[in-house]
């Protein structure tokens, strides 16, 4: 094996100059390290200056944020690994390193040689629970069920919000169940000798071959029933009273006791991997029932992304619970030891009292090791697996308002079982490629490097896009949202923190200008006409969106597509305004400049007067165009100074700003600033209004609020458009009633798309 | 063991066996009910075990194939086929017999397994001198042939020591015979069956276990004989209630172990199932049926296992390259299982004290052979050994669950896999013990894998009944 592998600094074990607390975890064959590191990077900020010629000044400043590390390599590199750290580390202070898994021990005086750090060891069963704790946490999506014949083989589950109880099925060398019932309170409530050790010692006394994988892919290719024997060789066919189909297994091997001794090596690898996946299974669900159970995670060597094993597994589950209980397998499997080991020296840190969220930009995705799912290696990385969690910096929760959160799905459509759907966004997000490059590079026109560093966020992307038209599954399920976050992510990668701000900042300065002759214009008509100009300025200014494709366009090439034009487009408003006011409006807002100035805030006016309190989300960092908690702040200053409507409300803090806690174009209604959600509570809030095709059409489009609700956006793709039914710029005008509650009005939900 | 004495003493007083005619033996739940925990693939459980013994010498030298011995004793007796006045009174006697409401001789009662076939034939020993004399020429010859071998060509054994003597069944005396053969055998004890006319005597063939419906066809074609199909698990329980009612020979037919987590003071004991319900009814054959059993009429499996006795044998005879149950047992009982095995104390050099796992406790069976070089040095007895330890200790450990989820305490284990296998009932003794804080207690029945081939016996005795 080649030991002296030249390690890529820019792509393994980044940011290294700045680490501290290492953790490392050993098995039988993987080493998986992980590292805290601070990162330094770019970020917009905008301030409002009282004399300037300009609305307000954008700065891009340097932050610096904490990440988390996590790489896995084979241990055969290990000696190159930890000799490349000790050259690349700088000024840490940390003194030990925590360690776990079975290899810990064996490695344990290399490690402290090389790196001068003393080995701290710590339990394998409470690292690997402290991890499966935290990306069950911290990852949507961390958790899939398999299904090996399906159109998408890995069916990604919504985690429920509240992760526990659970019980962790673990396969190493011998099986470990754990019944999980908090963040420190489990216990190991059983367990077997018959794990992956046995399909390995076994197996490997039967067939001669020698490593797990190849005793694997032997097994994918045998036929079992010469060597077991079936129900069907007892009885001649099934035992139909007790509904025992001839095909079952009614003794393992039981036919290498009396026929010939001429098994194929292929066969008995199956008949065996067949033997310990069911009884582990019937294991798994026995104590799963007496526990009373329904979420059972598997993992271990056994598991680790291995289709076969799964597959098996997944069979078993099903057979022995009739389909009751899903075997559900994690994304991160590999990493819970070095995540547990690593929280564990990192306590004082208290980590758990953060939200952390996946870097799409720096982390590898599901497969990226298995050669035969991954058939373009990632060039120099080799066989170098990545997760980066970044901290977040507002703790994020469900919204109060969620009628059931354990079901709740935001994305409306999931890529990765709509290959159709899917072939269309990936080609979409390339094509705009382009685009993206050249305005990043014109947001910051006065930096050389920006070209240099643009082209290398092209490549970046591209290649995820490249990664995801193979594997549509690595980062979870696909979708418009995660689409747009990765992209989100490289750029943030490479320093183009927000490449919209230019453009926003003269879409505001701008919108501000006709917002008094706008709000004039609408108190001149009647109530009945108003209610539907306000709509219908809310749909128009909704038009405006860079993040579209078709709008960019015309906008790009017609200067003269105004706020008059776009109108034109929006068709059927509705009433919603009847009926007695409202307590408190939330209002998750979405563009910059027309959207929010002239659509938004008069709405919000009208609100306001009718005496409903109003909450305006938007997102906490930059995301296209889309207006940020910080530029909103200025924007609505100004038009208090002019509107003493919106100038009382922010008075009497009946009109409030909140975060979303969000940087995404699309929104996650599990995923808000714990801000927002006590003030959505406090304020009993009894209406949510979602704008905005990334909010409310590719996510939010099927959410179920306990209050009413509209979701109300103008389809600027007319490939979306097509699909459902209508044409380019159409409006999506949903407004829903839960169950149980009156309606505002008689006609509701006139809706989709005219 | 005051109690189990006094038990052996009220079974002494040998109960005579009288078939209820009022009440159904095959309850409602008799053969459908399957546990919610889902069934799993052992449609061998219920009968089946390890043949190829190759007998005590007996009679096997010179027919090379099961039961082929019996052709010398056959003489092509035909006086079924005229109307001789000696036939009329044998016609006579047998419509009485079934007026009595008794079947006609012979009487068999058999279990065909996936391995191997259990057959129970009752020798009445009350037969008078008439009757003597009207006993047609093949059913005499049946009955001298196996009572007068303890072994039928290669493969079939008499287990002598099982015998139940003085037994009284529907009204007759005799012994009961416990024979097993192995099921590949089957084909040519068909051919048997056709070469001694057996369709002539006019019997009912009592057969369960999955070979009755994969052989069905092959008796009717072959040997002209129509089968009475029965379910397993109905049998299995019946005949178990059946001998442990009436005793063996005076002695009780359960036993447990005494001290099972001391190997030194480790000893068998007698017991008794007086009040035998609700028990948990493990059934090793090939695989492993678990029943929960309310009342003869009442139960249901639970689940049930792949890996079973026939799992056992295969791989021993794959990874030592032995052929019977016999030599995989005695390899075993020579092995030792931690040079296979690797134990909680080869992973943490101790106990795992954060969950109370003894450094002696098996962390993963065959473990040790993930290393290249202890698969070089490892004796077949200790792979033996491993394979056995292994099977057992997971047996063991669905039993366990499936009592504690069921809430049964008492946990029977039956089937021909624990046939001269000490090793594994210690085992399982020490794992119901251990596991459950002594809350569990495993049973064991000297009649192991002859319970179904007793039930449908039963089945013969009843069905003339009906009218």
């Amino acid at each position: 094996m080649d030991k002296s592998i030249t390690l890529p600094p820019d792509e393994i074990f980044r940011n290294l100059e700045n680490a501290k607390r290492f953790a490392i975890d050993i098995g039988g064959s993987l080493t998986k390290l992980a590292y805290y590191s601070t990162v330094q990077h770019k970020v917009a900020k905008v301030r409002s200056f009282e004399q300037n010629a300009e609305l307000y000044e954008i700065s891009e400043q340097e932050e610096v944020t904490a990440r988390l590390h996590f790489i896995k390599f084979e241990n055969a590199y290990i000696e190159t690994c930890l000799d490349f750290i000790r050259d690349h580390l700088v000024n840490t202070g940390t003194k030990v390193i925590k360690a776990t898994g079975g290899g810990a021990h064996k490695f344990k005086e290399l490690i402290e040689r090389k790196l001068g750090l003393k080995v701290d060891k710590e339990d394998e069963m409470t690292c690997l629970i402290r991890g499966c704790n935290f990306v069950l946490r911290n990852i949507p999506h961390e958790a899939f069920v398999y299904a090996k014949h399906a159109d998408s083989e890995f069916r990604f589950q919504t985690t429920h919000p509240d992760i526990f109880p659970y019980l962790l099925v673990n396969i190493g060398s011998g099986v470990s169940i754990v019944k999980v019932e908090s963040e420190d309170k489990f216990e190991r409530i059983g367990g077997s000798s018959i794990g992956g050790g046995t399909f390995w010692g076994l197996g490997a006394l039967l067939t001669k071959t020698k490593r797990f994988d190849e005793l694997l892919q032997l097994a994918s290719k045998g036929q079992h029933a010469s060597v077991d024997m079936l129900v069907r060789d007892i009885y001649g066919g099934s035992y139909g009273s007790l509904g025992l189909t001839g095909d079952l297994i009614a003794s393992s091997f039981g036919k290498s006791a009396t026929a010939d001794k001429g098994f194929s090596k292929e066969d008995m690898a199956k008949s065996l991997l067949h033997m310990i996946s069911n009884d582990i299974g019937q294991l798994a669900c026995l104590y799963a029932k007496l526990h009373n159970l329904s979420r059972v995670y598997f993992g271990g060597f056994f598991i680790r992304g291995h289709p076969v094993t799964m597959h098996t597994i997944t069979y078993s589950i099903n057979f022995f619970t009739k389909g009751e209980v899903q075997a559900l397998f994690l994304r991160h499997e590999g990493y819970l030891g070095a995540i547990g080991a690593f929280l564990k020296g990192a306590e004082e840190d208290n980590p758990n009292q953060y939200s952390w969220g996946e870097n799409y930009a720096g982390s590898s995705g599901l497969m990226s090791v298995s050669p035969e799912m991954n058939p373009m290696q990632r060039a120099r990385s080799g066989t170098f697996d990545m997760l980066e969690m970044d901290r977040l910096e507002r703790q994020l929760v469900n919204l109060p308002l969620l009628q059931d959160p354990s079901s709740y799905i935001p994305d409306t459509m999931d890529l990765t079982e709509d290959a159709l759907a899917r072939e269309y966004w990936l080609s979409c997000f390339e094509e705009a490629l382009d685009g993206v490059v050249k305005r990043a590079v014109a947001s910051q026109p006065d930096i050389p490097e920006a070209i240099e560093r643009s082209e290398k966020f092209r490549q970046k992307y591209r290649h995820k896009l490249q990664t995801l038209r193979q594997q549509p599954f690595a980062y979870g399920s696909l979708t418009v949202r995660s689409l747009l976050d990765t992209r989100e992510h490289c750029l943030n990668e490479f320093n183009f923190p927000d490449p919209y701000s230019k453009i926003k900042q003269r879409e505001n300065d701008m919108a501000l200008r006709y917002y008094q002759k706008a709000v004039k214009s609408l108190e001149q008509l009647s109530w009945e006409q108003r209610q539907f100009a306000l709509v219908r300025g809310v749909l128009a200014g909704n038009v405006f969106d860079w993040g579209a494709k078709a709008v960019s366009d015309v906008l790009e090439s017609d200067p003269e597509f105004g706020f008059d034009e776009a109108k034109r487009h929006s068709l059927r408003p509705a009433l919603l305004l009847q009926g007695p006011p409202h307590k408190c409006a939330l209002f998750f807002v979405d563009n910059s400049g027309v959207d929010i100035i002239l659509g938004v805030m008069p709405f919000v006016r009208e609100l306001l007067s009718r005496g409903t309190e109003v909450v305006l989300a938007s997102n906490s960092g930059p995301a296209l165009n889309d207006v940020t908690n910080g530029e909103l702040q200025i924007l609505t200053e100004r038009i208090a100074a002019m509107d003493p409507v919106i100038q009382a409300g922010l008075r009497d803090d009946r009109l409030t700003l909140v975060q979303s806690g969000s940087s995404s174009p699309c929104l996650d209604l599990s995923r808000l600033d714990k801000v927002l959600a006590m003030v959505v509570r406090e304020r009993q809030t009894d209406l949510v209004i979602i704008e905005g095709m990334g909010r409310a059409l590719h996510t939010n489009y099927y959410a179920r609020l306990s209050c009413e609700s509209l979701k109300t956006a103008v389809i600027k793709n007319s490939w979306l458009a097509e699909r459902l039914g209508g044409k380019l710029f159409s409006v999506v005008f949903k407004y829903e009633v839960p169950p149980g509650k009156p309606s505002q009005e008689d006609s509701s939900a006139p809706s989709t798309p005219s | 063991m005051d109690q189990a004495k006094s038990m052996v003493d009220k079974k002494g007083a040998s109960r005579p066996f009288h078939v209820n005619n009022g009440q159904s033996q095959r309850g409602v739940n008799g053969h459908v009910a399957v546990a919610a925990n889902g069934s799993c693939c052992s449609g061998g459980g219920g009968g089946s075990a390890f043949g190829s013994s190759t007998g005590p010498g007996g009679s096997s030298g010179g027919g090379g194939c099961t039961f082929d011995s019996m052709h010398y004793l056959h003489r092509g007796d035909d006086a079924e086929c005229n109307g001789s006045p000696a036939k009329r009174c044998r016609l006579r006697r047998r419509t009485e017999s079934v007026r009595r409401s008794r079947p006609p001789f012979p009487w068999f009662g058999m279990d065909i397994g996936g391995t191997l076939v259990k057959l129970v034939y009752f020798e009445p020993v009350d037969i008078t001198a008439e009757e003597e004399q009207e006993e047609v020429e093949n059913l005499k010859s049946i009955r001298r042939y196996l009572t007068s071998n303890v072994a039928y060509g290669k493969t079939g054994v008499r287990d002598v020591h099982l015998e139940l003597r003085n037994l009284t069944m529907c009204g007759r005396t005799g012994n009961l015979h416990f024979i097993r053969f192995p099921t590949q055998a089957m084909p040519r004890f068909i051919q048997m069956g056709r070469d001694k006319n057996f369709s002539s005597l006019h019997t009912t063939l009592c057969a369960t276990g999955g070979g009755a419906y994969k052989f069905e066809n092959d008796f009717r074609s072959m040997a002209d004989l129509e089968l009475l199909k029965l379910d397993e698990l109905d049998c299995l329980i019946r005949g178990l209630l059946y001998v442990d009612r009436v005793s063996f020979n005076g002695h009780p037919e359960c036993y447990y172990f005494q001290n099972p987590a001391d190997t030194e003071s480790c000893v068998k004991k007698p017991c008794t199932l007086e009040d035998p319900f609700p028990m948990l009814l493990v059934n090793i054959g090939s695989g492993v049926s678990i029943l929960a059993v309310y009342s003869e009429n009442d139960y249901k499996r639970v689940t049930g296992t792949s890996l079973g006795g026939g799992t056992f044998l295969g791989l021993c005879c794959l990874l030592t390259g032995c052929e019977t149950f016999e030599e995989a047992l005695e390899m075993a009982s020579k092995g030792d299982s931690t040079n296979v095995d690797k134990l909680v104390k080869d992973i943490y050099g101790g106990d795992y004290e954060r969950f109370g796992l003894q450094g002696s406790a098996v962390a993963s069976s065959f473990g040790h052979m993930m290393s290249q070089d202890k698969r070089d040095s490892i004796s077949k007895e200790d792979l033996a050994r491993a394979t056995l330890v292994t099977i057992t200790n997971n047996i063991g450990s669905i039993a366990r669950m499936c009592a504690v989820n069921e809430k049964i305490e008492r946990v029977v284990f039956v089937g021909n896999f624990l046939r001269i296998n000490t090793v594994s009932m210690k085992l399982l003794a020490y794992a119901m013990d251990f596991w459950s804080k002594g809350q569990l207690r495993a049973l064991f029945l000297e009649h192991e894998g002859y319970f179904g081939a007793v039930g449908a016996l039963m089945e013969l005795l009843k069905t003339t009944e009906d009218p």
